[in-house]
């Protein structure tokens, strides 16, 4: 792999003849220059957003759960769409950066660092959902399974809702440290660079005396391949046990053996689709072009395709199952979903889901940077659809028609997700000023692999390859893929 | 270079599908596969495992391809020969399969049997009655054809364009199957899920279970990555693979181990739902099977997940010839038990057989399937020529 030779058949991964130091100067670009104004817009207006956010939750802290929407039918519905759709939505940046390293997918390197900030960002939005329908937040931490006085008060290991808890947070610690261990040598690169004080005290602090001497890079790929280890099996297992929270359940329509692997799935997905609407509004407003191209676009599509497909068939897959399965509660559950009041939500699902990413096939569709832009957005309100039909449809009509309800969301139910996308793009907005949106030193090591370059200094007479490989002769070490040099 | 078999290995295949035959002739004469009862049906459920299991190792190796074509991958070039030979069973193999299902469908499925769909029967079934607009037998057959004939005909144009890239080079041929990758991936991701619902699901014929599609599906990848692993280990061996070397090992070493853990994934997660709702119709189903079928499904698990899990967990055991073999030879064998114990306890029953008839019907398709592989394995070069990305593999390090 190291030594793999050019392909026509690859497309380069960074246009223009950059050198080293190109890369440096383009990603620490927006660190050291001020922000424009469209910039202090945005930021302004998602700061606002967040603050009312906020506001509705300490309305809702302070007066009860009573101020949402839910009824004593529909006693699950906008709280937990919205988490799983958040935590969903933080999925890709662990599937680009662990399981596309495990894959060797070299394009992931322009886009995994913003991904993983994504990443944590969504997962902290998802977890105001859980917490705040607690009721009475301040005794959250019963959650964990802590020794108390209560005699046998204890978490119920039983519950899909407490692995969640155990889930979530190894979740997020590990795709934390995952994500800031990346992030120091880029810091360092940022720690040289800075003019002020004050930029060279914070970046000297955040890179942790990074030195980038080759121990130190060697000890850097061997834990990120750890980590790597780490985070697949953790990302896979926590939208797996999202499912479980439904599907331990006997509610038809929610008690399906396909929801694991779906919910992966379609998590996957969603945060594509959230990867592709930030990724390519980022490449605009701070000038990676050359980082963020076609070939990259394309391979993200490809892989909307993918799991939009996957997603497809599992929603098919339950589809057939309900009514072959003879069960006449399941039967009337997908019937219901289909034909019944909620009938927009499940079509809305069904077109932004299934139908909008099959347009990818067409290679005009998914190499174009707007009709990308466009359809990305189509899935990310699909993906919502989908867990408010998987939620509210299966428990407006239950069992017992004398209490069949509908549901309708209170302006705090609203303002709280609202609020949330706002503090999402607050914590977006300052990461992309203020850390490398590309990991630039990680980027460079495929440089020269992947297309044309700048020579910064005039070429040595002999190749240190040659030297290596000379002093490895006559050691009996030749290893096969480096004797065709 | 061209692949020999060598007589040893020639008179292993041969005794292998000598004794299958034996064992199939025995069991023709002692159960009396045309007449009416359980010794008939242990007969063709018999049958069906290893013409079904072999089948579908053959179909996950195209699949696999398909998938390398798709995503463009280089390393996998070097070995690309194996994942040929191997899919190369298919036509084989299905045609035997389609044999077993027209013969013996009647002792498979119980929804096959006279009458059942019929209210003035007295063998009527409400449920299965229900079911009539998918277990019906035309849509059985036409259903079967499409399944059957797709997959062969997708190997037989993969495989032909490989050898013709041999000899005229270019890479007009590698974006041709580039293409038909992607439709075949489409044709098999639909028609994994509802074949498995038309021949296995449905032997079961009250139970249901969304995910099962999905979980055959698991179990036939990783016994096709097995193959592959096997086969390669195997020719390397032989010094018929020049062009791999241990990278190329630990690769497919990952691949067996991470979809061990997949199937893994599956298993459990279908299980668990299970048992967790616990709810009558759908329980019954691992009840059954957890009585009768104890040891098999207990040791489903330690053989099929904990032995790859720990075995194959460091670097370095992932990069052993000899390791890969062994871990390999042993999840084979339990990918066949799993399909043993799905396919068992819904025809012949709670009482489990295991004596001549099942163990020499295993061979015998074995014996069977490795002769068609070695044989497909020797008309061409082990490796390929002038496939776009073979130098990539050559150079392979990791």
């Amino acid at each position: 792999m190291s030594h793999a030779p050019l392909n026509a058949l690859r497309e380069p991964l960074i246009l223009g003849e950059k050198s080293y130091h190109d890369i440096t100067v383009d990603i620490c670009r927006p660190i050291e220059t001020r922000a424009n104004k469209l910039w202090y817009v945005v930021f302004g207006l998602s700061f606002i957003t967040m603050l009312w956010g906020i506001g509705l939750i300490a309305y809702t802290v302070g007066t009860g759960l009573g101020v949402w929407g839910l009824n004593k039918s529909v006693e699950w519905a906008w709280d937990i769409t919205n988490f799983v759709w958040w935590i969903g939505i933080g999925h890709a940046g662990t599937l680009i950066s662990a399981i596309l390293l495990l894959f060797r997918q070299r394009w992931r390197m322009s886009i995994n660092r913003a991904a993983e900030a994504m990443t944590i960002f969504a997962v902290i939005c998802a977890a105001l959902y859980p917490v705040f329908h607690m009721g009475r937040v301040w005794v959250g931490y019963w959650v964990l399974p802590l020794p108390n006085q209560y005699g046998s008060l204890w978490a119920n290991f039983n519950s899909p809702l407490l692995w969640d808890v155990f889930a979530i947070s190894t979740y997020f610690s590990v795709s934390l440290v995952f994500w800031y261990i990346g992030l120091i040598p880029d810091f360092a690169t940022v720690r040289d660079r800075a003019i002020t004080p004050a930029a060279k005290k914070a970046y000297t602090l955040l890179s942790f005396g990074w030195t980038g001497n080759a121990k130190a890079w060697a000890r850097f790929e061997e834990v990120s391949l750890v980590l790597a280890g780490l985070s697949t099996p953790l990302v896979l297992s926590v939208h797996t046990i999202v499912s479980m929270d439904f599907a331990t359940s006997v509610i038809p329509g929610w008690h399906t053996t396909i929801f694991p692997p779906y919910f992966v799935a379609g998590a996957i997905f969603s945060g594509f689709a959230m990867v592709l609407t930030l990724m390519l509004i980022v490449r605009k407003v701070l000038g990676l072009e050359a980082y963020i191209t076609v070939a990259h676009v394309e391979a993200m599509n490809k892989i909307i395709i993918l799991t939009g497909s996957i997603v497809g068939v599992a929603y098919l897959t339950e589809l057939f199952m309900s009514w072959y399965s003879g069960v006449e509660y399941e039967q009337y559950a997908f019937l219901n979903r289909a034909t019944g009041p909620y009938w927009w939500a499940y079509w809305s699902m069904m077109t932004c889901n299934v139908v909008t990413p099959q347009l990818f096939w067409f290679p005009k569709i998914r190499k174009s940077f707007v009709a990308t832009f466009i359809i990305s957005i189509f899935v990310n309100i699909g993906m919502w659809f989908e867990r408010f039909v998987i939620i509210v449809t299966s428990l407006h009509r239950d069992y017992l028609p004398s209490s069949w309800m509908m549901f309708h969301p209170s302006f705090v139910d609203i303002g709280i997700f609202v609020g949330s996308i706002g503090l999402f793009f607050t914590m977006f907005l300052l990461f992309a000023r203020t850390f490398p949106v590309i990991a630039l030193n990680e980027l460079k090591t495929i440089l020269k692999a992947t297309g044309k370059y700048k020579r910064t200094s005039p070429q040595p007479e002999y190749k240190i390859e040659d030297l290596i490989l000379d002093s490895r002769k006559g050691h009996g070490a030749a290893i096969h893929g480096e004797e065709h040099h | 270079m061209n692949y020999v078999i060598s007589t040893r290995t020639k008179q292993i295949i041969f005794a292998l599908m000598g004794v299958g035959l034996l064992a199939i002739i025995y069991g023709a004469v002692t159960l009396n596969p045309f007449g009416e009862g359980h010794n008939a049906t242990r007969f063709w459920a018999n049958m069906f495992i290893n013409s079904f299991f072999f089948m579908a190792i053959s179909l996950a190796a195209t699949f696999f391809m398909a998938v390398q074509y798709i995503g463009q991958s280089g390393w996998y070039t070097a070995i690309k020969r194996v994942f040929e030979g191997i899919s190369q069973y298919i036509f084989v193999g299905s045609a035997i399969f389609a044999v077993v299902l027209a013969l013996g469908g009647h002792h498979i499925y119980h929804w096959q049997h006279e009458g059942i769909m019929d209210p003035a029967s007295e063998h009527y079934d409400e449920i299965i009655a229900g079911k009539s607009g998918f277990l019906n037998l035309p849509f059985f057959w036409i259903a079967t054809i499409i399944y059957l004939g797709g997959w062969c005909a997708f190997t037989w144009v993969f495989r032909k364009r490989s050898i013709e890239e041999d000899q005229i080079g270019g890479t007009t041929n590698h974006m041709k199957n580039y293409f038909m990758a992607a439709w075949f991936v489409v044709f098999f991701a639909v028609s994994s899920s509802t074949s498995a619902w038309h021949w296995i699901l449905s032997i079961d014929t009250h139970w249901f279970s969304t995910m099962f599609g999905w979980y055959i599906f698991a179990g036939m990848f990783i016994s096709g990555l097995i193959t592959i692993v096997l086969f390669t280990v195997y020719l390397k061996g032989k010094g018929y693979l020049p062009g791999v070397n241990e990278n190329h090992l630990h690769d497919i070493g990952k691949f067996m181990f991470a979809f061990s853990v997949f199937w893994t994934y599956i298993w459990f997660s279908q299980f668990m739902l299970i048992w967790y709702a616990n709810i009558p119709e759908e329980v019954t189903y691992f009840m059954a099977r957890f009585e009768s079928y104890k040891p098999l499904m207990l040791g489903n698990i330690v053989i099929n997940f904990l032995f790859p899990f720990f075995m194959l967990m460091m670097r370095d055991a992932k990069r052993h010839a000899g390791i890969l073999a062994v871990v390999g030879t042993v999840i084979f064998v339990g990918h066949w038990s799993d399909m043993f114990i799905i396919v068992m306890p819904g025809t012949v029953g709670e009482k489990l057989h295991y004596g001549i008839m099942e163990i020499g019907t295993f061979l015998g398709f074995l014996g069977l399937f490795l002769f068609i592989v070695h044989r497909s394995l020797a008309k061409a070069p082990t490796e390929v020529k002038n496939h776009p990305f073979l130098e990539e593999s050559l150079h392979h390090h990791i």
